[in-house]
């Protein structure tokens, strides 16, 4: 499916998020389902939490336990694939990379969307902040925990494009 | 005539680290580009690069130019000229080029040619139509100049290249009406495509460009759907408005300075086209002619940055004054070349590197 | 048809700079490519063919293509695309082969 269309199957997303009791901390959830020549998420881990086996190549996981999902594997992938989510009474927090302008603003209220690109939500903008030298911004929303597995990213009302 | 030991035709990330890997050696040295800037295809990517950090991987394109650039600009055995058109590479190692309206004859012992690539087209009926671009003019328009070719365009080619115009195309405010693939799978990086397709692009797999429309510029383009070996299925044809087509459909090997050295050369579909036989110091078979980056064969700009280095190095060796970390060096490099190989794209990359012969044959 | 505001690049505004084509003053951005001065400005014809007159644009942007050749200063089959606009420049949609001088 992936091959086709862009958009991995539902599995393969639900494989890629720790067990609900793990992400009531802060996690990276490495969206990466393709195995290429690519390591930034790995090197720019102050934690050592994510290990790519076969030299640059192998696709990337996460060691759970080390992850405090600050987010600097989020700006630093090349594919925007990975973000952080968290679990926080009925809500989901994530943190994902946005590159687009006009960037969000704390406080703002903007369309969530999943990964076919339809609306499925509405989120709040809690934080927006930006890595030194990187124009990766990392976005932290807040949305409705339903929509865990399926949100993928934001756009803004006014993007009519 | 102007005399130099080593002349880089090509001043992109191949012909940059091959200039890097001579700065401060005791060989004088020309880099020369058409462009008026050094950085080749490099200048126009926004988007971070994959690889690892021997390729600078998460910086963006224009960063990693920058770096490449700041890295030789200063260096006293480097002479740069810009705006310089190599019109001609003679039997006898003589160069002639162009530059404001001047005719310069160089002569060197050594050629790095680093002259890359151009993009392919794409037949279907009007397709000369003024709105019709190569993906690399999208770029160059957008990236280098800041100006949006229309408020709408569409893509045809789903490789790494039609994948990653389109997201600068909405980076720059442009709506992607779609992505025309005549294959039935996505051509490039997934991870690409997942980007597009969250930010709500249509794909048009299995399709092609049937025809253009328009009096004096684009105004329409009819797709059509293919069967499974390609033949269009009559009738399931659809016209989507546009004025704004861009053909991202793949790149052919820059090699015509090569033919003229008449270097031993082969037409491989694989790498592109017609390129060089080379050897493990990318070397052709004129020994004073080495060979670098997508002229070789197209791949990656971080491919082409570690085979500058080995070209570099190959030039010092042939030139008797070899680099003091000579066999270090290769070994790395090319270690490095089969990291960035080892992926299902590498694949193809490597199948067309056999075909060619040279060190690649095992 | 300039962007002005980018989540990577920052354009800055560049001096204005005018030149001729086919007689009629445009304003382009110092450093422009002629090809590119024009598309700005939504002109997208600049050549047509030779046999079957049919109406041409840049393709490549890089100079290797062909499709962009226009008259400049009287000098014919110039690449418009790699070729920065000057004060006063005179731009002419070129309607034959051209000469070599």
């Amino acid at each position: 499916m992936l091959n086709k269309t862009g958009v991995p199957d539902q599995n393969l997303v639900l494989s890629k998020f720790p067990s609900k009791e793990t992400l009531l901390k802060p996690k990276a959830i490495l969206e990466c389902y393709e195995a290429i020549p690519c390591n930034p998420c790995a090197t720019s881990c102050p934690f050592d939490a994510i290990v790519i086996e076969d030299g640059i190549t192998g696709i990337p996981s996460l060691i759970a336990d080390k992850c405090t999902g600050c987010g600097q594997c989020v700006i630093a992938c090349p594919g925007l694939s990975i973000t952080v989510a968290q679990l926080i009474d009925k809500k989901a927090l994530f943190k994902i990379p946005y590159e687009f302008s006009p960037y969000p603003q704390k406080g703002e209220i903007w369309h969530g969307l999943n990964r076919h690109g339809d609306i499925i939500c509405e989120t709040q903008i809690k934080h927006v902040s930006f890595n030194k030298n990187s124009k990766t911004a990392l976005v932290t929303v807040i949305i409705d925990q339903t929509h865990l597995y399926d949100f993928a990213t934001i756009r803004p009302y006014e993007r009519q494009k | 005539m102007i005399y130099k030991d080593v002349i880089i035709i090509g001043g992109g990330p191949a012909g940059l680290c091959a200039a890097k890997m001579l700065a401060d050696q005791d060989v004088s040295v020309l880099l020369v580009d058409r462009d008026h800037h050094l950085g080749g295809q490099l200048v126009k990517q926004t988007h971070k690069f994959f690889g690892s950090e021997k390729q600078y991987a998460k910086n963006r394109g224009f960063e990693i130019a920058n770096i490449l650039i700041n890295d030789i600009i200063d260096k006293p055995n480097i002479e740069i000229m810009l705006g310089a058109f190599v019109i001609g590479l003679y039997k006898d190692h003589v160069m002639s080029l162009v530059k404001d309206d001047e005719y310069y004859k160089f002569k060197a012992k050594a050629f790095i040619i680093a002259t890359g690539a151009s993009e392919k087209s794409l037949a279907f009926e009007n397709n000369d139509l003024p709105g019709i671009y190569g993906a690399g003019a999208i770029q160059t328009l957008m990236n280098v100049y800041g100006i949006i070719p229309e408020d709408e365009v569409l893509m045809v080619g789903s490789g790494n290249i039609g994948l990653i115009v389109s997201y600068q195309l909405l980076q720059a405010g442009v709506k992607v009406k779609g992505i025309v693939e005549a294959a039935s799978s996505i051509g490039g990086y997934k991870v690409h495509a997942t980007k597009l397709k969250r930010l709500g692009v249509p794909f048009y797999m299995q399709h092609t460009i049937k025809r253009a429309l328009g009096k004096d510029s684009l105004e329409a383009v009819e797709i059509v759907k293919l069967t499974d070996d390609f033949q269009e299925i009559e009738n399931e044809t659809k016209m989507i408005e546009v004025k704004a087509l861009c053909v991202a459909v793949g790149l052919s090997p820059l090699s015509q300075l090569l033919g003229m050295m008449e270097v031993n050369m082969k037409y491989i579909k694989e790498l592109g086209g017609l390129v060089p036989v080379l050897n493990h110091l990318n070397q052709t078979s004129n020994p004073n002619i080495f060979a670098c980056g997508d002229v070789g064969g197209i791949e990656e700009a971080s491919s082409a940055m570690m085979e500058g280095y080995i070209a570099g190095l190959g030039v010092l060796k042939h030139l008797e004054c070899p680099h003091p970390c000579h066999d270090q060096l290769i070994e790395m490099y090319h270690r490095e070349l089969e990291l960035l190989r080892n992926s299902n794209y590498g694949e193809k990359t490597k199948a067309g590197l056999k075909k060619l012969g040279g060190p690649y044959v095992e | 048809m300039r962007i002005k505001d980018h989540p990577i690049l920052t354009f800055v505004d560049k001096k204005d700079i005018t030149f001729f084509f086919q007689g009629q003053p445009i304003v382009g951005k110092e450093g422009d490519m002629i090809a590119f001065a024009l598309h700005s400005h939504g002109i997208k014809t600049i050549s047509y063919s030779q046999k079957l007159n049919r109406p041409r644009g840049f393709f490549c942007g890089i100079g290797n293509c062909g499709s962009c050749k226009m008259r400049v200063d009287g000098v014919d089959n110039v690449r418009t695309c790699i070729t920065p606009i000057k004060e006063n420049m005179r731009v002419e949609i070129q309607t034959d082969k051209g000469t070599i001088e």
